[in-house]
C-alpha cells in the first residue's frame, strides 16, 4: 500500500519536472506531430515520380504512346534523351531509369515480330528499380496490346487471366505505411529518451542519493518513472493517431484504436524500462546519447517497419524476436491496417508482455545493484 | 586610489522577472583590493559578471579599465587584460585535464609563447604549491588546491584587473588562509593590479582595501572597512552590515548570537545514536577513510572539520548507508545500520553537500513530495507544512520553483525537508556552505532549537570554526583519518592556541606540511599586451582543438563506443537491411483439386520468393490468416480451372497480395505477374510444343552497378553516411551543450577567442574521430561484406571528410539552441533520424520525394554524401563526375559554421 502511494507521489513529481522542462515538451510534441505528418507525407506511393529517360529512335505513334503512359504519379514526365547520354544521367543519379525505344518499332509490332525494348536501370535503387520495371513492363504491354486492338487489355488474350486484389490497402498508398510506421518510432525513441534521461537528470543533480536515504525503494523510484514517462509517450501517442494520423493525414484506420492504444501501453513498458537500463549503464550524457543510438537503429530498422523482415537472415530475424518493437510493428499493422482484434494479436501482445517483463527485471537488477554502490 | 578601475552608471540587470541589480551607480578605485558583501542572491555574482565582460550588459553604462564594455571591439581588446574565476570550485577549469594541461590551455588563449611562457608557468604553479602535483587531473585535486590551480589560470597572462567571485567558498581555513596569503604576496609584487572579490567571509573582507556592500541589487555603502564600522557605529564588519540594512530587514537579519544553553548531560547508559567502529573505505588503493571510530549520545550536536577532501562526506555516506563500509560496523540506535532496512529511513534526515532537492518544483510541492513519501497521514501534512514553513522562513517562497532560490534559502529549504518527518538523528554535509553570515546564524537557531527542545542528534559537516564553536563536541580530520576529537573549549586548550581556529590550524599544520612555495621570488612578467586584438589565431584554435581531443581521449567509454558502436551498427545494418523480398509465405485455396491446379501451385512454391503455407479451407481462413500477417499471399484457383485449362477455354485464378506494408506488396505484384507469364510460356512449351507470342514487347532489363541486384552493394554504401551523420552530431552538440552546462563556457566569454576559433577548434577533434571512425566502416564494407570500391578511394575519403564537417556543424548548430544536455541529445536526435532514413534518398531517391521530403531532402548533406558513397562504390565515378554533389556537400560547412557562430552567443545574459 504504502509502495503504491510511494509509485504515485514519485510519478507525480516526475511529470512535474517534465512539464518544467519546456524544450523537451516542445520537441515530444514536434516528434509526435510534424514529423509523424512529414513521414506520412513524404512517400505517397511506393513507385512515386520515377525519374525517367527515354530514347524515341523510332519516332512513330506507338512510341510516342508508350512514351506518353509513363506518366505521374508513378513517373516524372519522361526526358528525352540521345543514345549517349544515358551513361551519364545515370551516372549522375538524376534518372533511374533509361528505356531505348528501337528503329522501326511500330513497323515489327504491325509485322507481329516480337521487340526487346532495352531498359537502363539503376540498380543501386533497389526498390524502385524493381517495382518501376514491372510497371514499365505492364504499360509497355498495355499500349502494345491497345494498338494492336483497340478496347482489349493485356491480360485478356491470355489463358489465365490473373485477378489481383490488394487487401488493406488496395491502393498501396505509402502515407498509410510513414506516418504510423513513424509513429512507432517515435513512441519507442522518446519514451526511451524520456526515462534514461530523467534517471541520469537525477544521478547528475545528485536527487537519487537523496532519494535513497528515504524510506523507498529502487523498485518504487523505477516504477515510478516507467509509468510517468509511458503516461506521457502514451497520451502523445493517442493524440497522434487520432488528429494526426486519421485527421490530418487522412490515413483510414481498419481497427481498433483503443486495442493499438493498448498494445503500446505494454510496449511502452519495454522501452521505458530499456531507458532505464541504458540511463544506468551510462555514466554521461554524452555516453547515453551514444548507447541511444546504438539501441534505437536496429530497434527502428530491423524492426519490419522499415524492411521486411521475412528477408532479413536467419539469424538477424531471431535475434529480432527479442526486440520489442518487432512485435509492436507486426501488431501495429495487424491492428490499424488489417483490422485485426484481440483475438489475432493476442500472441504479439503476450511477447511484448514477456519482453517488457525481462527487461524491467534487468534493468531493476542492475539499477539496484549501480545504487548500491 | 584616485585613478578608477570600473564604473557603472545606473546598471540594471534582470532575469526574466526577477530584478538582480537596480540601477546601481559605482566607481571603484583602481590598485586596491576591492570587496563585495552581502548576502547571497544580492546581485554580487551578476555585477562581476558584468564587469568581466562574462554577462551582457543590458541597461546602464559601464566603463572598465577605460572603455565602453559595450564594445565588442573594446572587449576584444581588453580581455587580455582582465582575468575571472567564477564562481564555485574549479568552476571554469577541465576536471579531467591536468594541471599542466589546463594552465598550458590558457596561456594558448592568451597568445604567450616562448621562453617567459614556461617561466611563468613554472612561477605560477610554484608559487601555488602545485608544482608536484603537474600531472594531476584537476578533478582530482582537494577544493582549496582548484582555486590555487584557478588562479593560476587567471593569473597566467599577469592582468590588470583581477576578479574573484567568492573564491573561498567551500574551502577549508586553513586552504583558505593559504589563498590569501598568496594574492597578498602577488599583489606586492604587481602593485598596479587591481582585485575586485566578492565573499560572504566577513573576517576576509576585513583584510580588503574598500568595501562594497550590497543588498537586494542596491548599494548600501562604500568605504573601508574601518569606514563602514565608524558609520555605523559598530565593533565588526558582521555588525555593520546588520546595521547598514533597511530597519524592516534588521528585525530579520539581527538576533540571538549567542550559543544556546550547553545541553543537559544525558544519563551515561542510554544508548547512542550513532556508533562507529574502525570504519575504513577503500576504493581501489585509495583508502578515503582509514579507521574512524566514535559514538555520539542522543541530543548532541556533533561537528566534523576537516580540510577538502579528507574524507568527511565518504563517513557520512557511510552513516546514511549510502555506502558500505570495507572494514567496521555502524550502530544507530544500538541497531547495526541495515541499507535496505527502510525504518531506520524513516529516523534518519540527510542533507548532501549540494543541493539535492528538485530545482524545477516549488518549494511547496518539494515539501509536500518529501512529506508524503515519508507517509505523514494525509491529515497531518498541510499542517506540518505550514509549521515547517514558518520555521524556516520559507512564506514569501513558497510558490517560486526551488532552483531559482537564493543559495540560502534553498539551504534552508533543504533542512526543512530533511526534518519534514521528525527525524531523531540528522545527518548535514556543509548545510551552510556558500551561505551568508545572516542566514548561517538563522539556520543554527534552528539547529539548536532541534537539538535542545526537541533532542534531535545533530551530525554535521562544517568549514566555519564559529560554526564548530557551537558544537558540543567536534572531530578534526585530515586524510581520512580523526587527528582529534572533543569539545570545543578543551580542544583549544589542548593545542595551547586562543581560538578553535588556532587550534585547526595548528593540529592540520603539523600533519599537512605546506608544499614549499616560492611565492617571495613570484615576479609575474608583465605581459606585453599587444594593441590590437588578433582578429584570428590558430594557436587558440588549436587550443580549444587539443584540449577537446584530450579530453575526448580520456573518455575511454566514447571512444570505444564511437568505433565499436558504430561497426556493430554497421553489421547489424548492411545484413539487416536488404531490399530483397523474399521467403514470404502463401497459401493456396485450391477448390478445383486437378493435376492443373496442382501444377499451378508448384509453380509458385518452386519460387525462390514464396514458402508455401498448409492449404486454406475456405475464403474465412484466407481472411483469418492474412488478417493476422500470417500470409503475404493468398491464391484462390475457382473450381473447374483443370476443365477450362484443358479444354482451352480462358479461365481465371484470383490472388490476394497484403498491402500494409506498400514496397513489399508491390514487389509481390511485380514478382506473382513475372511468374504468372513465365508459367504460361512454359506451359504452352509443354502442351504445344511452341514458345508463344503472349506479347510482341518485352523488355531487355540491363541493371546497372549493381547487376546481381545484390542488396548489400546498395546498402552498405548508403549506411556509412547513416552512421557518420548521427554520432559525430550528437557528440559535437553534447560537447558544446556540456560546457554550458559544467560552465566551462565562461572561457568563450572572457578570453580573448573568438566564436569561430572555438567553434572550429571544438570541431577539429571530432572530425578527425569521426574520419577514423570512417577508415574502419570503409574496412568492414570491404573485408567483411565483400563489397568492391569501384571508384578511387581517394574521391569517397575527401567525401566523408566534407560530409562528416557538415555534419559535425550541423551538431554546432544544434547545441546553440539547447541549453541542457537531454534537449541536445532530443533535438538531434528526433531532426536527424527522420530526414537520413527517409529523405536522403536510403530508399526512395530524393527525386522522387513529394511534401516536406522533398523540400527536406536536398537540403540535407546525408543526401549528397550517400551519392557520392554510391557514385564511388557501385558506379566507379570520378570527382569530376559528381561535381554536383560535391559541391552541394561543400556548401553545407560554410553555411552551418556561419549559422553556429551567428547563433552561439559570446556572451552570458
Amino acid at each position: 500500500m504504502n509502495s503504491l502511494r510511494n509509485i504515485w507521489h514519485l510519478g507525480i513529481k516526475e511529470l512535474r519536472s517534465l512539464w518544467q522542462d519546456k524544450a523537451l515538451m516542445v520537441f515530444v510534441l514536434v516528434a509526435f506531430t510534424v514529423m509523424i505528418y512529414t513521414a506520412g507525407s513524404a512517400g505517397s506511393m511506393e513507385l512515386h515520380n520515377a525519374p525517367i529517360a527515354v530514347v524515341d529512335e523510332d519516332q512513330t505513334v506507338l512510341s510516342g504512346r508508350i512514351i506518353n503512359s509513363l506518366q505521374q504519379p508513378w513517373f516524372l514526365t519522361p526526358d528525352l534523351v540521345a543514345y549517349g547520354d544515358i551513361d551519364d544521367l545515370l551516372d549522375k543519379g538524376s534518372h533511374t531509369f533509361a528505356l531505348v525505344i528501337p528503329e522501326s518499332f511500330e513497323r515489327d509490332v504491325r509485322q507481329g515480330n516480337p521487340v526487346a525494348l532495352q531498359l537502363n536501370i539503376d540498380a543501386t535503387r533497389m526498390s524502385q528499380a524493381f517495382i518501376g520495371t514491372n510497371y514499365i513492363q505492364r504499360f509497355a504491354m498495355a499500349e502494345v496490346a491497345e494498338f494492336l486492338q483497340p478496347g482489349s487489355s493485356a491480360s485478356t488474350g491470355l489463358p489465365i487471366e490473373l485477378v489481383t486484389r490488394v487487401s488493406y490497402n488496395p491502393n498501396l498508398d505509402g502515407t498509410w505505411f510513414g506516418g504510423v510506421m513513424e509513429l512507432i518510432t517515435q513512441v519507442t525513441l522518446i519514451s526511451i529518451i524520456l526515462t534514461g534521461a530523467a534517471l541520469i537528470r537525477e544521478r547528475e543533480h545528485g536527487t537519487v542519493e537523496h532519494l535513497m536515504v528515504m524510506p523507498l525503494r529502487p523498485f518504487e523510484i523505477m516504477a515510478s518513472k516507467v509509468w510517468a514517462n509511458g503516461l506521457v509517450v502514451l497520451l502523445a501517442a493517442a493524440l497522434s493517431v487520432t488528429l494526426v494520423i486519421q485527421g490530418w493525414l487522412q490515413v483510414p484506420v481498419a481497427g481498433s484504436v483503443l486495442l493499438f492504444l493498448l498494445g503500446a501501453l505494454i510496449h511502452l513498458f519495454s522501452t521505458t524500462a530499456i531507458g532505464i537500463l541504458i540511463g544506468t549503464v551510462a555514466r554521461t550524457m554524452p555516453q547515453f546519447g551514444l548507447l541511444l543510438i546504438l539501441t534505437i537503429l536496429p530497434l527502428q530498422l530491423l524492426s519490419g517497419g522499415i524492411t521486411p523482415r521475412e528477408s532479413m537472415p536467419q539469424l538477424v530475424q531471431d535475434l529480432m524476436l527479442a526486440a520489442p518493437t518487432t512485435h509492436f510493428v507486426s501488431m501495429a499493422q495487424a491492428i490499424l491496417y488489417r483490422g485485426a482484434g484481440l483475438e489475432v494479436v493476442w500472441p504479439q501482445m503476450l511477447a511484448l508482455m514477456a519482453i517488457g517483463g525481462v527487461f524491467f527485471t534487468a534493468a531493476l537488477l542492475l539499477f539496484r545493484r549501480h545504487l548500491s554502490v | 586610489m584616485t585613478e578608477t578601475v570600473a564604473r557603472l552608471e545606473g546598471v540594471s540587470h534582470r532575469y526574466g522577472e526577477t530584478d538582480a541589480l537596480s540601477d546601481i551607480s559605482l566607481t571603484f578605485p583602481s590598485g586596491c583590493m576591492v570587496g563585495l558583501i552581502g548576502p547571497d542572491g544580492v546581485g554580487k555574482s551578476t555585477l562581476l559578471g558584468l564587469l568581466a565582460g562574462a554577462r551582457e550588459l543590458q541597461t546602464g553604462e559601464l566603463q572598465v579599465l577605460g572603455g565602453d564594455m559595450r564594445s565588442q571591439r573594446f572587449r576584444n581588446r581588453s580581455a587580455p587584460r582582465i582575468a575571472y574565476m567564477p564562481q564555485g570550485l574549479g568552476g571554469n577549469l577541465y576536471h579531467t585535464l591536468t594541471v599542466d594541461e589546463n594552465i598550458a590551455f590558457f596561456a594558448d588563449l592568451f597568445g604567450l609563447r616562448g621562453p617567459s611562457r614556461k617561466d611563468q608557468i613554472d612561477r605560477l604553479l610554484e608559487a601555488t604549491g602545485l608544482l608536484s602535483f603537474r600531472d594531476r587531473p584537476a578533478g582530482k585535486l582537494s577544493g582549496g588546491m582548484k582555486q590555487k590551480l584557478g588562479l593560476c589560470c587567471a593569473l597566467i597572462h599577469s592582468p590588470d584587473l583581477l576578479i574573484l567571485d567568492e573564491p573561498t567558498t567551500g574551502v577549508d581555513p586553513l586552504s583558505r588562509k593559504r589563498f590569501w596569503d598568496l594574492i597578498d604576496t602577488i599583489r606586492r609584487q604587481r602593485s598596479g593590479m587591481s582585485v575586485l572579490v566578492a565573499t560572504a567571509y566577513m573576517e576576509e573582507a576585513e583584510r580588503y582595501d574598500w568595501l562594497v556592500a550590497m543588498d537586494e541589487g542596491k548599494v548600501l555603502a562604500t568605504g573601508s572597512p574601518a569606514e563602514l564600522r565608524e558609520q555605523t557605529n559598530t565593533e565588526t564588519l558582521d555588525d555593520a552590515f546588520i546595521a547598514l540594512l533597511p530597519e524592516n530587514r534588521q528585525v530579520q537579519e539581527s538576533g540571538d548570537t549567542a550559543n544556546a544553553a550547553q545541553r543537559e548531560p544525558t544519563g551515561e547508559n542510554q544508548t547512542p545514536a550513532i556508533e562507529a567502529e574502525h570504519l575504513t573505505l577503500r576504493f581501489g588503493s585509495f583508502t578515503a577513510v582509514r579507521n574512524v571510530s566514535f559514538s555520539i549520545p542522543k541530543g548532541e550536536i556533533f561537528g566534523f572539520l576537516g580540510s577538502n577532501g579528507c574524507g568527511k562526506t565518504t563517513t557520512m555516506k557511510m552513516l546514511t548507508g549510502l555506502l558500505t563500509p570495507t572494514e567496521g560496523e555502524v550502530r544507530l540506535f544500538g541497531e547495526p545500520l541495515d541499507a535496505k532496512d527502510l525504518a531506520t529511513r524513516q529516523k534518519v534526515g540527510y542533507m548532501s553537500q549540494a543541493f539535492s532537492l528538485y530545482g524545477e518544483l516549488t518549494v511547496r510541492q518539494n515539501l509536500d513530495l518529501h512529506a508524503r513519501l515519508f507517509h505523514l497521514p494525509d491529515t497531518r501534512i498541510p499542517e506540518r507544512i505550514s509549521v515547517l514553513v514558518r520555521e524556516f522562513g520559507l512564506e514569501d517562497v513558497l510558490d517560486q520553483r526551488a532552483g531559482a532560490l537564493p543559495l540560502g534559502v534553498r539551504q534552508r529549504l533543504s533542512l526543512a525537508v530533511a526534518v519534514v518527518h521528525e527525524p531523531e538523528l540528522l545527518i548535514l554535509d556543509e548545510p551552510t556552505s556558500g551561505v551568508d553570515p545572516g542566514a548561517r546564524n538563522r539556520f543554527w537557531q534552528l539547529l539548536m532549537r532541534l537539538s535542545r527542545e526537541d533532542g534531535v542528534t545533530i551530525f554535521i559537516s562544517t568549514h566555519f570554526m564559529n560554526e564548530g564553536e557551537r558544537c558540543d563536541r567536534i572531530s578534526l580530520m585530515h586524510a581520512g583519518e580523526v587527528l582529534a576529537c572533543d569539545t570545543p573549549d578543551r580542544l583549544v586548550e589542548a593545542s595551547g592556541t586562543d581560538s578553535l581556529e588556532g587550534a585547526f590550524m595548528k593540529t592540520l599544520e603539523a600533519v599537512d606540511k605546506e608544499p614549499e612555495t616560492g611565492a617571495d621570488q613570484l615576479a609575474l612578467e608583465p605581459a606585453s599586451h599587444g594593441d590590437r586584438p588578433i582578429v584570428f589565431s590558430p594557436r587558440r584554435l588549436l587550443a580549444y582543438a587539443t584540449r577537446e581531443a584530450r579530453e575526448l581521449l580520456r573518455d575511454p567509454i566514447r571512444m570505444a563506443f564511437a568505433f565499436i558502436g558504430s561497426a556493430l551498427l554497421m553489421l547489424i545494418l548492411g545484413y539487416g537491411i536488404t531490399l530483397d523480398v523474399e521467403d514470404l509465405s502463401f497459401a493456396v485455396l485450391d477448390r478445383d483439386q486437378t493435376p492443373q491446379s496442382r501444377d499451378y501451385i508448384a509453380a509458385v512454391s518452386g519460387s525462390r520468393y514464396f514458402l508455401q503455407q498448409p492449404e486454406l479451407q475456405n475464403i474465412q481462413e484466407l481472411e483469418q490468416r492474412m488478417r493476422s500477417g500470417e500470409l503475404s499471399l493468398a491464391i484462390e484457383i475457382p473450381p473447374g480451372f483443370g476443365k477450362d485449362l484443358k479444354r482451352g477455354r480462358p479461365t481465371e485464378m484470383a490472388v490476394w497480395v497484403d498491402g500494409a506494408m506498400p514496397f513489399r506488396g508491390e514487389t509481390i505484384l511485380g514478382y506473382v505477374e513475372g511468374m504468372h507469364i513465365s508459367y504460361l510460356t512454359e506451359l504452352a512449351q509443354r502442351t504445344l510444343g511452341v514458345v508463344p507470342t503472349l506479347t510482341l514487347v518485352t523488355l531487355e532489363d540491363r541493371y546497372r552497378y549493381n547487376q546481381d541486384f545484390r542488396s548489400l552493394d546498395a546498402m552498405v554504401p548508403a549506411v556509412i553516411p547513416i552512421l557518420l551523420i548521427f554520432i559525430p552530431a550528437i557528440l559535437m552538440a553534447l560537447g558544446i551543450v556540456r560546457e554550458k552546462e559544467l560552465g566551462s563556457i565562461t572561457n568563450l566569454y572572457v578570453t580573448p577567442v573568438t566564436r569561430v576559433e572555438f567553434l572550429l577548434g571544438k570541431q577539429l577533434p571530432y572530425i578527425a574521430f569521426s574520419m577514423i571512425s570512417y577508415v574502419s566502416l570503409v574496412l568492414l564494407a570491404v573485408y567483411v561484406f565483400d563489397v568492391e570500391i569501384k571508384g578511387s578511394l581517394l574521391t569517397l575519403t575527401f567525401g566523408a571528410l566534407l560530409f562528416v564537417t557538415a555534419t559535425t556543424a550541423l551538431g554546432q548548430v544544434m547545441s546553440t539552441f539547447a541549453s541542457t544536455q537531454i534537449a541536445a541529445l532530443a533535438a538531434t536526435a528526433i531532426l536527424t533520424i527522420l530526414p537520413t532514413v527517409q529523405f536522403s534518398g536510403l530508399t526512395e531517391p530524393v527525386s522522387s520525394l513529394s511534401g516536406a521530403g522533398a523540400l527536406i531532402g536536398p537540403v540535407w548533406p546525408a543526401t549528397w554524401f550517400l551519392q557520392i558513397s554510391r557514385g564511388v562504390f557501385t558506379k566507379g565515378l570520378s570527382l569530376a563526375d559528381m561535381q554536383g554533389a560535391f559541391l552541394a556537400l561543400a556548401a553545407f560547412v560554410p553555411v552551418l559554421t556561419v549559422m553556429a557562430v551567428a547563433l552561439l552567443r559570446k556572451q552570458g545574459r
